[in-house]
Protein backbone atom coordinates (compact mmCIF):
# COMPACT_ATOMS: atom_id res chain seq x y z
CA UNK A 1 0.00 0.00 0.00
CA UNK A 2 1.43 3.37 -0.81
CA UNK A 3 2.28 5.95 1.87
CA UNK A 4 -0.79 7.73 2.42
CA UNK A 5 0.58 11.35 2.48
CA UNK A 6 -0.15 12.08 6.01
CA UNK A 7 1.55 11.12 9.50
CA UNK A 8 -0.57 9.63 12.15
CA UNK A 9 -0.46 12.69 14.22
CA UNK A 10 -2.04 14.73 11.40
CA UNK A 11 -5.00 12.49 11.23
CA UNK A 12 -5.17 12.13 14.47
CA UNK A 13 -4.98 16.27 14.58
CA UNK A 14 -7.38 16.87 11.83
CA UNK A 15 -10.07 14.06 12.96
CA UNK A 16 -9.79 15.59 16.69
CA UNK A 17 -10.40 19.28 15.25
CA UNK A 18 -13.54 17.94 13.37
CA UNK A 19 -15.11 16.59 16.65
CA UNK A 20 -14.71 20.32 18.19
CA UNK A 21 -18.23 22.52 17.14
CA UNK A 22 -17.79 26.60 16.70
CA UNK A 23 -18.96 28.31 19.78
CA UNK A 24 -18.13 25.51 21.97
CA UNK A 25 -15.96 26.41 24.88
CA UNK A 26 -13.01 23.75 25.30
CA UNK A 27 -10.63 23.26 28.21
CA UNK A 28 -7.33 22.20 26.31
CA UNK A 29 -4.76 20.63 27.56
CA UNK A 30 -0.61 20.70 26.18
CA UNK A 31 -0.18 18.62 22.84
CA UNK A 32 -2.11 16.79 20.38
CA UNK A 33 -5.14 18.30 21.91
CA UNK A 34 -4.13 22.20 21.70
CA UNK A 35 -3.51 21.40 18.08
CA UNK A 36 -6.39 20.02 17.32
CA UNK A 37 -8.10 22.98 19.21
CA UNK A 38 -6.21 25.19 17.09
CA UNK A 39 -6.44 24.00 14.22
CA UNK A 40 -9.98 23.92 14.69
CA UNK A 41 -10.13 27.75 15.12
CA UNK A 42 -8.03 28.34 12.42
CA UNK A 43 -10.36 26.82 10.05
CA UNK A 44 -14.29 25.70 10.58
CA UNK A 45 -14.95 26.91 14.24
CA UNK A 46 -13.54 30.37 14.58
CA UNK A 47 -15.86 31.11 17.36
CA UNK A 48 -14.14 27.99 19.47
CA UNK A 49 -13.45 28.97 22.91
CA UNK A 50 -10.48 28.23 24.26
CA UNK A 51 -9.37 27.88 28.03
CA UNK A 52 -6.12 26.59 29.10
CA UNK A 53 -5.48 25.64 32.83
CA UNK A 54 -2.87 28.71 32.99
CA UNK A 55 -6.58 30.67 33.60
CA UNK A 56 -5.97 32.27 29.95
CA UNK A 57 -9.86 32.48 28.64
CA UNK A 58 -10.91 32.62 25.06
CA UNK A 59 -7.35 32.82 23.93
CA UNK A 60 -6.38 33.04 20.79
CA UNK A 61 -3.38 31.77 19.84
CA UNK A 62 -1.24 32.04 16.37
CA UNK A 63 1.64 29.24 17.18
CA UNK A 64 1.16 26.38 19.68
CA UNK A 65 2.40 27.09 23.10
CA UNK A 66 4.91 24.96 24.43
CA UNK A 67 3.98 25.13 28.05
CA UNK A 68 0.38 25.57 29.29
CA UNK A 69 0.92 29.06 30.35
CA UNK A 70 3.46 30.26 27.27
CA UNK A 71 3.00 34.30 27.18
CA UNK A 72 1.45 33.75 23.72
CA UNK A 73 -1.82 32.69 25.55
CA UNK A 74 -1.79 35.68 27.84
CA UNK A 75 -1.32 38.36 24.77
CA UNK A 76 -3.98 36.78 23.19
CA UNK A 77 -6.47 36.40 25.90
CA UNK A 78 -9.54 37.79 26.57
CA UNK A 79 -9.13 37.58 30.23
CA UNK A 80 -6.86 35.91 32.54
CA UNK A 81 -7.70 34.58 35.97
CA UNK A 82 -5.81 33.16 38.73
CA UNK A 83 -6.38 29.13 38.93
CA UNK A 84 -8.45 28.71 41.89
CA UNK A 85 -11.52 30.67 39.86
CA UNK A 86 -10.24 29.46 36.56
CA UNK A 87 -11.00 25.41 38.21
CA UNK A 88 -14.20 26.71 40.47
CA UNK A 89 -15.72 29.44 38.51
CA UNK A 90 -15.02 28.17 34.84
CA UNK A 91 -14.67 24.26 35.40
CA UNK A 92 -16.61 23.34 38.61
CA UNK A 93 -19.10 25.40 37.82
CA UNK A 94 -20.25 23.64 34.58
CA UNK A 95 -18.95 26.16 32.12
CA UNK A 96 -16.83 24.31 29.89
CA UNK A 97 -18.02 22.19 26.76
CA UNK A 98 -15.62 19.69 26.51
CA UNK A 99 -12.34 18.56 28.26
CA UNK A 100 -9.64 17.45 26.04
CA UNK A 101 -7.42 14.60 27.79
CA UNK A 102 -4.21 12.51 26.96
CA UNK A 103 -3.03 9.78 28.97
CA UNK A 104 -0.10 6.99 29.73
CA UNK A 105 -3.39 4.38 29.66
CA UNK A 106 -6.46 3.84 29.22
CA UNK A 107 -8.89 1.09 29.84
CA UNK A 108 -12.43 -0.13 28.69
CA UNK A 109 -14.79 2.45 30.45
CA UNK A 110 -12.51 4.91 29.20
CA UNK A 111 -10.90 5.81 32.61
CA UNK A 112 -7.35 7.44 32.63
CA UNK A 113 -3.59 7.06 34.61
CA UNK A 114 -1.39 9.89 34.02
CA UNK A 115 0.38 8.84 37.23
CA UNK A 116 2.58 5.84 37.67
CA UNK A 117 3.15 2.87 35.64
CA UNK A 118 4.13 0.13 38.19
CA UNK A 119 3.36 0.05 41.63
CA UNK A 120 2.73 3.60 43.10
CA UNK A 121 5.50 3.37 46.29
CA UNK A 122 7.77 2.18 43.96
CA UNK A 123 6.71 2.88 40.31
CA UNK A 124 8.49 1.36 37.30
CA UNK A 125 7.89 5.03 35.47
CA UNK A 126 6.70 8.21 37.49
CA UNK A 127 4.50 10.12 35.01
CA UNK A 128 3.87 13.43 35.79
CA UNK A 129 0.89 13.14 37.46
CA UNK A 130 -2.69 14.74 37.42
CA UNK A 131 -2.68 18.16 37.23
CA UNK A 132 -6.30 19.11 35.88
CA UNK A 133 -7.23 15.94 34.37
CA UNK A 134 -9.00 14.15 37.03
CA UNK A 135 -11.36 17.76 37.61
CA UNK A 136 -11.81 18.10 33.46
CA UNK A 137 -13.07 14.70 33.48
CA UNK A 138 -15.15 15.03 35.89
CA UNK A 139 -16.87 18.54 35.19
CA UNK A 140 -16.61 19.17 30.98
CA UNK A 141 -20.35 18.47 29.58
CA UNK A 142 -17.85 15.89 27.33
CA UNK A 143 -14.65 14.19 27.55
CA UNK A 144 -12.70 13.79 24.14
CA UNK A 145 -9.54 11.29 24.70
CA UNK A 146 -6.45 11.24 21.83
CA UNK A 147 -4.00 9.03 22.27
CA UNK A 148 -2.23 6.64 20.54
CA UNK A 149 -3.66 3.04 20.24
CA UNK A 150 -0.91 0.06 21.93
CA UNK A 151 -1.62 -3.12 23.80
CA UNK A 152 0.68 -0.97 26.69
CA UNK A 153 -1.45 1.73 27.06
CA UNK A 154 -4.78 0.29 26.06
CA UNK A 155 -4.86 -1.79 29.80
CA UNK A 156 -6.79 -4.29 30.50
CA UNK A 157 -6.29 -2.79 34.05
CA UNK A 158 -4.95 0.79 34.94
CA UNK A 159 -2.00 0.72 37.24
CA UNK A 160 -3.57 3.97 38.65
CA UNK A 161 -7.14 5.47 38.28
CA UNK A 162 -5.87 9.30 37.94
CA UNK A 163 -9.70 10.33 36.24
CA UNK A 164 -12.23 9.01 35.95
CA UNK A 165 -14.03 7.59 32.67
CA UNK A 166 -16.86 5.36 33.23
CA UNK A 167 -15.40 3.81 36.40
CA UNK A 168 -16.64 0.11 35.57
CA UNK A 169 -19.66 0.67 33.51
CA UNK A 170 -23.12 0.41 33.31
CA UNK A 171 -23.86 3.52 34.14
CA UNK A 172 -21.47 3.79 37.52
CA UNK A 173 -20.12 7.08 36.45
CA UNK A 174 -24.15 8.69 36.59
CA UNK A 175 -23.99 6.82 39.98
CA UNK A 176 -21.18 8.74 41.39
CA UNK A 177 -22.83 12.19 41.25
CA UNK A 178 -20.16 13.34 38.40
CA UNK A 179 -21.78 16.04 36.91
CA UNK A 180 -20.23 15.58 33.28
CA UNK A 181 -21.15 12.98 30.23
CA UNK A 182 -17.72 11.35 30.34
CA UNK A 183 -15.30 10.38 27.73
CA UNK A 184 -17.72 10.83 23.70
CA UNK A 185 -15.00 9.65 21.72
CA UNK A 186 -11.16 7.99 22.13
CA UNK A 187 -9.23 9.13 18.83
CA UNK A 188 -6.55 7.00 18.43
CA UNK A 189 -3.68 6.42 15.46
CA UNK A 190 -6.21 3.47 13.85
CA UNK A 191 -9.58 5.58 14.37
CA UNK A 192 -11.96 6.27 16.60
CA UNK A 193 -13.33 4.28 19.97
CA UNK A 194 -16.96 5.78 21.60
CA UNK A 195 -18.67 4.08 24.51
CA UNK A 196 -21.73 1.70 24.28
CA UNK A 197 -24.82 4.01 25.05
CA UNK A 198 -25.85 1.08 27.70
CA UNK A 199 -22.29 -0.91 28.93
CA UNK A 200 -20.27 2.17 28.08
CA UNK A 201 -17.68 -0.26 27.23
CA UNK A 202 -15.50 1.62 24.54
CA UNK A 203 -16.15 0.02 21.05
CA UNK A 204 -14.11 0.69 17.66
CA UNK A 205 -16.50 2.94 15.92
CA UNK A 206 -14.22 4.77 13.04
CA UNK A 207 -11.28 3.67 11.33
CA UNK A 208 -9.11 5.42 8.94
CA UNK A 209 -8.49 4.77 5.10
CA UNK A 210 -6.70 1.68 5.13
CA UNK A 211 -7.01 0.34 8.46
CA UNK A 212 -8.22 -3.11 9.65
CA UNK A 213 -10.85 -4.12 12.42
CA UNK A 214 -8.04 -6.83 13.23
CA UNK A 215 -5.32 -3.95 12.86
CA UNK A 216 -6.68 -1.82 15.77
CA UNK A 217 -7.94 -5.42 17.32
CA UNK A 218 -4.33 -5.71 18.00
CA UNK A 219 -3.43 -2.23 19.44
CA UNK A 220 -5.94 -3.00 22.35
CA UNK A 221 -4.94 -4.82 26.08
CA UNK A 222 -8.42 -6.27 25.82
CA UNK A 223 -10.78 -7.77 23.55
CA UNK A 224 -11.49 -5.08 21.84
CA UNK A 225 -15.39 -5.05 20.99
CA UNK A 226 -16.36 -3.60 17.42
CA UNK A 227 -20.02 -1.25 16.92
CA UNK A 228 -22.44 -2.72 14.37
CA UNK A 229 -22.20 -0.31 11.96
CA UNK A 230 -17.91 1.24 11.63
CA UNK A 231 -18.04 4.86 9.89
CA UNK A 232 -15.23 5.01 7.43
CA UNK A 233 -13.22 8.51 8.19
CA UNK A 234 -12.58 10.70 5.24
CA UNK A 235 -8.75 11.19 4.91
CA UNK A 236 -7.59 15.03 5.68
CA UNK A 237 -8.25 17.25 3.49
CA UNK A 238 -5.37 19.48 2.16
CA UNK A 239 -7.03 22.54 3.34
CA UNK A 240 -6.85 21.29 6.75
CA UNK A 241 -3.32 19.60 5.82
CA UNK A 242 -2.02 22.40 5.01
CA UNK A 243 -3.25 25.13 7.94
CA UNK A 244 -1.77 22.14 10.11
CA UNK A 245 2.08 22.12 9.01
CA UNK A 246 1.50 25.91 8.68
CA UNK A 247 1.12 26.31 12.49
CA UNK A 248 3.31 23.44 13.37
CA UNK A 249 5.86 25.04 10.94
CA UNK A 250 5.58 28.52 13.04
CA UNK A 251 5.38 26.82 15.90
CA UNK A 252 8.96 25.37 15.36
CA UNK A 253 10.42 28.14 14.27
CA UNK A 254 9.05 30.56 17.24
CA UNK A 255 10.51 27.54 20.27
CA UNK A 256 13.42 27.87 18.21
CA UNK A 257 13.84 31.55 18.64
CA UNK A 258 17.04 32.55 20.83
CA UNK A 259 15.80 34.89 23.51
CA UNK A 260 17.61 38.28 25.37
CA UNK A 261 16.93 39.66 28.57
CA UNK A 262 18.16 42.89 29.22
CA UNK A 263 20.17 43.63 32.34
CA UNK A 264 18.99 47.07 33.53
CA UNK A 265 20.72 47.79 37.09
CA UNK B 1 9.99 46.07 53.83
CA UNK B 2 14.10 45.51 52.98
CA UNK B 3 14.87 45.67 50.05
CA UNK B 4 18.14 43.21 50.56
CA UNK B 5 20.82 41.52 47.78
CA UNK B 6 19.36 37.77 46.98
CA UNK B 7 21.78 35.97 48.92
CA UNK B 8 21.07 37.67 52.11
CA UNK B 9 16.67 36.99 51.92
CA UNK B 10 17.45 33.72 50.85
CA UNK B 11 20.01 33.65 54.24
CA UNK B 12 17.58 35.40 56.58
CA UNK B 13 14.33 33.54 55.38
CA UNK B 14 14.71 30.10 54.35
CA UNK B 15 16.16 27.65 56.61
CA UNK B 16 16.67 23.92 56.34
CA UNK B 17 13.72 21.57 57.29
CA UNK B 18 11.26 24.81 56.26
CA UNK B 19 8.26 24.11 53.97
CA UNK B 20 9.07 26.21 50.73
CA UNK B 21 6.59 27.33 47.98
CA UNK B 22 8.59 28.90 45.33
CA UNK B 23 5.08 29.40 42.98
CA UNK B 24 4.27 30.70 39.18
CA UNK B 25 2.42 29.07 36.98
CA UNK B 26 4.69 28.55 33.91
CA UNK B 27 5.14 32.35 34.37
CA UNK B 28 7.23 34.50 36.77
CA UNK B 29 9.05 31.36 38.19
CA UNK B 30 11.19 32.59 40.60
CA UNK B 31 14.84 30.79 38.77
CA UNK B 32 17.15 33.28 40.25
CA UNK B 33 15.96 32.54 44.32
CA UNK B 34 15.77 28.74 44.15
CA UNK B 35 19.52 28.79 42.45
CA UNK B 36 20.45 31.04 45.72
CA UNK B 37 18.95 28.40 47.75
CA UNK B 38 21.04 25.17 45.88
CA UNK B 39 24.30 28.01 46.23
CA UNK B 40 23.58 28.39 50.25
CA UNK B 41 22.97 24.22 49.95
CA UNK B 42 19.95 24.18 52.23
CA UNK B 43 18.69 20.25 53.09
CA UNK B 44 15.49 18.83 54.04
CA UNK B 45 13.46 21.40 52.23
CA UNK B 46 9.24 20.04 51.81
CA UNK B 47 9.04 21.82 48.34
CA UNK B 48 5.72 22.55 47.37
CA UNK B 49 4.59 23.53 44.04
CA UNK B 50 1.84 22.86 41.64
CA UNK B 51 4.38 22.30 38.70
CA UNK B 52 7.41 21.30 40.43
CA UNK B 53 9.01 22.34 36.78
CA UNK B 54 12.88 22.87 36.61
CA UNK B 55 13.70 24.44 39.44
CA UNK B 56 12.37 21.63 41.33
CA UNK B 57 14.20 19.06 39.11
CA UNK B 58 17.26 21.13 40.06
CA UNK B 59 16.61 21.40 43.60
CA UNK B 60 16.01 17.71 43.98
CA UNK B 61 18.87 16.75 41.92
CA UNK B 62 20.86 18.56 44.50
CA UNK B 63 19.88 17.12 47.21
CA UNK B 64 18.14 19.72 49.34
CA UNK B 65 14.69 18.17 49.17
CA UNK B 66 12.93 15.66 51.35
CA UNK B 67 9.85 16.13 50.63
CA UNK B 68 7.54 17.37 47.75
CA UNK B 69 3.93 18.53 47.07
CA UNK B 70 2.90 19.07 43.86
CA UNK B 71 0.18 18.64 41.41
CA UNK B 72 2.02 17.77 38.18
CA UNK B 73 5.52 17.15 37.69
CA UNK B 74 6.56 16.83 34.15
CA UNK B 75 8.76 19.49 31.84
CA UNK B 76 5.68 21.33 29.92
CA UNK B 77 5.36 20.45 26.04
CA UNK B 78 8.40 18.01 26.82
CA UNK B 79 8.41 15.32 28.79
CA UNK B 80 9.94 14.45 32.06
CA UNK B 81 11.36 15.55 34.94
CA UNK B 82 13.97 13.40 35.11
CA UNK B 83 15.87 13.97 38.25
CA UNK B 84 12.24 14.18 40.02
CA UNK B 85 12.02 10.73 38.38
CA UNK B 86 14.95 9.61 39.68
CA UNK B 87 14.48 11.15 42.97
CA UNK B 88 11.45 8.89 43.16
CA UNK B 89 12.27 5.92 41.31
CA UNK B 90 15.43 5.12 42.68
CA UNK B 91 15.62 7.22 45.33
CA UNK B 92 18.59 9.60 44.35
CA UNK B 93 20.33 11.41 45.20
CA UNK B 94 17.96 10.76 48.38
CA UNK B 95 14.91 9.62 48.98
CA UNK B 96 11.98 11.92 48.16
CA UNK B 97 8.72 11.54 50.37
CA UNK B 98 5.47 13.00 47.75
CA UNK B 99 2.16 14.40 48.91
CA UNK B 100 0.37 14.35 45.60
CA UNK B 101 -3.04 16.92 44.71
CA UNK B 102 -4.80 17.39 41.47
CA UNK B 103 -5.02 21.38 40.16
CA UNK B 104 -7.98 22.41 41.64
CA UNK B 105 -7.49 20.80 45.14
CA UNK B 106 -4.19 22.10 45.48
CA UNK B 107 -4.95 25.56 44.27
CA UNK B 108 -7.88 25.27 47.11
CA UNK B 109 -5.79 24.08 49.94
CA UNK B 110 -3.62 27.48 49.20
CA UNK B 111 -6.97 29.20 49.08
CA UNK B 112 -7.58 28.00 52.49
CA UNK B 113 -4.40 28.74 54.04
CA UNK B 114 -4.85 32.32 52.39
CA UNK B 115 -8.41 32.43 54.40
CA UNK B 116 -7.46 31.47 57.50
CA UNK B 117 -8.89 28.16 56.74
CA UNK B 118 -7.93 24.39 58.05
CA UNK B 119 -9.62 23.08 54.52
CA UNK B 120 -10.75 23.99 51.87
CA UNK B 121 -14.11 22.26 50.15
CA UNK B 122 -15.03 21.33 47.41
CA UNK B 123 -17.75 18.37 45.52
CA UNK B 124 -16.96 15.06 45.71
CA UNK B 125 -17.67 12.36 43.28
CA UNK B 126 -16.37 9.84 42.41
CA UNK B 127 -12.88 8.89 43.94
CA UNK B 128 -9.72 8.48 41.98
CA UNK B 129 -6.87 6.11 43.43
CA UNK B 130 -5.08 9.40 44.79
CA UNK B 131 -8.17 9.58 47.36
CA UNK B 132 -7.41 5.89 48.20
CA UNK B 133 -3.60 6.12 48.91
CA UNK B 134 -2.39 5.31 52.27
CA UNK B 135 -1.75 8.37 53.93
CA UNK B 136 -3.81 10.09 51.35
CA UNK B 137 -4.62 14.04 52.87
CA UNK B 138 -8.10 14.24 51.30
CA UNK B 139 -11.21 13.13 53.47
CA UNK B 140 -14.78 12.84 52.27
CA UNK B 141 -17.39 14.85 54.87
CA UNK B 142 -21.45 15.76 54.45
CA UNK B 143 -22.50 19.43 53.46
CA UNK B 144 -24.14 20.44 56.93
CA UNK B 145 -26.90 21.64 54.16
CA UNK B 146 -27.65 19.62 51.87
CA UNK B 147 -26.24 16.32 52.94
CA UNK B 148 -24.25 16.14 49.71
CA UNK B 149 -20.29 14.45 49.83
CA UNK B 150 -17.57 16.97 50.15
CA UNK B 151 -13.86 16.84 49.70
CA UNK B 152 -11.81 18.04 52.27
CA UNK B 153 -8.67 19.16 51.35
CA UNK B 154 -6.30 20.73 54.08
CA UNK B 155 -4.87 24.23 53.95
CA UNK B 156 -1.29 24.73 52.97
CA UNK B 157 0.51 27.15 55.00
CA UNK B 158 4.31 27.03 53.51
CA UNK B 159 6.76 28.99 56.47
CA UNK B 160 8.06 30.67 53.12
CA UNK B 161 6.81 31.50 49.74
CA UNK B 162 8.98 33.03 47.08
CA UNK B 163 8.02 34.76 44.13
CA UNK B 164 9.32 36.22 41.70
CA UNK B 165 7.41 39.83 40.09
CA UNK B 166 7.40 42.37 37.05
CA UNK B 167 7.71 45.22 39.56
CA UNK B 168 8.27 47.03 43.09
CA UNK B 169 7.67 50.82 43.79
CA UNK B 170 9.42 52.89 46.67
CA UNK B 171 7.43 51.84 49.22
CA UNK B 172 7.92 48.60 48.78
CA UNK B 173 4.26 47.42 47.10
CA UNK B 174 4.68 44.82 44.06
CA UNK B 175 2.89 44.46 40.55
CA UNK B 176 2.17 40.88 39.09
CA UNK B 177 0.78 41.30 35.98
CA UNK B 178 0.20 37.96 33.47
CA UNK B 179 -0.52 34.64 34.12
CA UNK B 180 -0.61 34.73 37.90
CA UNK B 181 -2.02 30.95 38.88
CA UNK B 182 -2.05 30.63 42.55
CA UNK B 183 0.74 32.74 43.44
CA UNK B 184 -1.59 35.35 45.29
CA UNK B 185 -2.62 32.20 47.52
CA UNK B 186 0.44 30.58 47.98
CA UNK B 187 1.74 34.12 49.45
CA UNK B 188 -1.03 34.72 51.51
CA UNK B 189 -1.37 30.99 53.06
CA UNK B 190 2.64 31.87 53.92
CA UNK B 191 4.17 32.86 57.31
CA UNK B 192 6.65 34.62 55.31
CA UNK B 193 6.74 35.67 51.89
CA UNK B 194 10.21 36.80 49.80
CA UNK B 195 10.11 38.59 46.26
CA UNK B 196 12.10 39.09 43.44
CA UNK B 197 11.27 41.91 40.75
CA UNK B 198 12.50 42.62 37.64
CA UNK B 199 12.66 46.42 38.62
CA UNK B 200 12.16 49.04 41.23
CA UNK B 201 10.25 51.79 39.85
CA UNK B 202 9.12 54.73 41.38
CA UNK B 203 5.10 54.36 41.35
CA UNK B 204 3.48 51.09 40.03
CA UNK B 205 1.08 52.19 36.85
CA UNK B 206 -0.74 49.00 38.56
CA UNK B 207 -4.47 49.27 36.97
CA UNK B 208 -7.31 49.45 39.41
CA UNK B 209 -8.03 45.86 39.74
CA UNK B 210 -4.23 44.56 39.15
CA UNK B 211 -2.83 42.44 41.49
CA UNK B 212 -0.55 44.01 43.90
CA UNK B 213 1.08 42.51 47.10
CA UNK B 214 1.09 45.31 49.43
CA UNK B 215 4.75 46.30 51.20
CA UNK B 216 3.37 44.96 54.56
CA UNK B 217 3.03 41.72 53.86
CA UNK B 218 6.61 41.03 51.96
CA UNK B 219 9.03 40.02 54.27
CA UNK B 220 11.87 41.06 51.61
CA UNK B 221 12.52 41.88 48.58
CA UNK B 222 15.39 41.83 45.96
CA UNK B 223 15.78 43.55 42.05
CA UNK B 224 16.83 40.50 40.17
CA UNK B 225 17.11 41.65 36.58
CA UNK B 226 15.94 38.05 34.44
CA UNK B 227 14.97 36.56 37.50
CA UNK B 228 12.53 34.09 36.13
CA UNK B 229 14.77 32.48 33.03
CA UNK B 230 14.27 30.33 31.88
CA UNK B 231 10.10 30.77 32.45
CA UNK B 232 9.00 34.71 31.76
CA UNK B 233 8.37 37.97 33.12
CA UNK B 234 5.19 39.52 30.92
CA UNK B 235 6.44 42.61 28.91
CA UNK B 236 10.34 41.67 29.75
CA UNK B 237 10.85 38.69 28.25
CA UNK B 238 9.69 35.44 26.65
CA UNK B 239 9.73 32.31 27.85
CA UNK B 240 13.15 30.23 26.62
CA UNK B 241 11.24 27.51 25.04
CA UNK B 242 14.31 26.43 23.99
CA UNK B 243 16.35 25.86 27.12
CA UNK B 244 13.18 24.23 28.23
CA UNK B 245 13.95 21.53 24.97
CA UNK B 246 17.77 21.23 25.77
CA UNK B 247 17.04 20.51 30.05
CA UNK B 248 15.53 17.34 28.75
CA UNK B 249 19.05 16.03 27.64
CA UNK B 250 21.11 18.03 30.22
CA UNK B 251 18.74 16.13 33.16
CA UNK B 252 18.61 12.52 32.19
CA UNK B 253 22.05 11.68 32.93
CA UNK B 254 23.25 12.30 36.91
CA UNK B 255 26.80 13.25 35.65
CA UNK B 256 25.82 16.00 32.68
CA UNK B 257 23.52 17.02 35.35
CA UNK B 258 25.87 17.67 37.99
CA UNK B 259 28.46 19.30 36.05
CA UNK B 260 25.83 21.72 34.34
CA UNK B 261 24.60 22.80 38.03
CA UNK B 262 28.43 23.20 39.21
CA UNK B 263 29.32 25.11 36.14
CA UNK B 264 26.20 27.16 35.81
CA UNK B 265 24.63 27.54 39.38
CA UNK B 266 27.44 26.38 42.02
CA UNK B 267 30.27 27.86 40.15
CA UNK B 268 28.74 31.56 39.30
CA UNK B 269 28.11 34.44 41.72
CA UNK B 270 24.73 35.21 40.61
CA UNK B 271 22.12 35.26 38.08
CA UNK B 272 23.48 37.89 36.22
CA UNK B 273 26.36 35.75 35.75
CA UNK B 274 24.71 32.70 34.95
CA UNK B 275 22.22 34.54 31.90
CA UNK B 276 25.90 35.95 30.58
CA UNK B 277 26.93 32.33 30.71
CA UNK B 278 23.96 31.19 28.74
CA UNK B 279 24.47 33.84 26.24
CA UNK B 280 21.16 35.15 27.00
CA UNK B 281 21.91 38.53 28.49
CA UNK B 282 21.57 41.65 26.53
Amino acid sequence: MSAPGYTPDEIMTVTAARHLSDGAVCFVGIGLPSAACNLARMTHAPRLVLIYESGTVDTRPGVLPLSIGDGELAETATSIVPLPEIFAHYLQRGRVDVGFLGAAQIDRYANLNSTVIGDYARPKVRLPGAGGASEIATYAREVLVIMKQTPRSFVPRLDFLTSAGYLDGNGARAASGSPGGGPRAVITDFGVLRPHPETEELELAALYPGISVDAARAATGWPLQVAEHIEALPPPEPADLAALRDLEARTREAHARPIRINLRN
Amino acid sequence: MPLLPLNEAIATHVHDGDSVALEGFTHLIPFAAGHEVIRQQRRNLHLIRMTPDLIYDQLIGMGCAARLTFSWGGNPGVGSLHRLRDAVERQWPQPLALTEFSHAELALAYQAGASGMSCGLMPHHADTDLARLPGAALRTVRCPFTDRPLTAVPAINPDVTILHAQQIDAEGNVLIRGIVGAAREAALAARRVLVTVEERVERLGAGMNALVLPSWLISAASVVPGGAHPSYAQGYYPRDNRFYLAWDEIARDRQAFTAWMERHVLGVRDHASLLRALGVAA
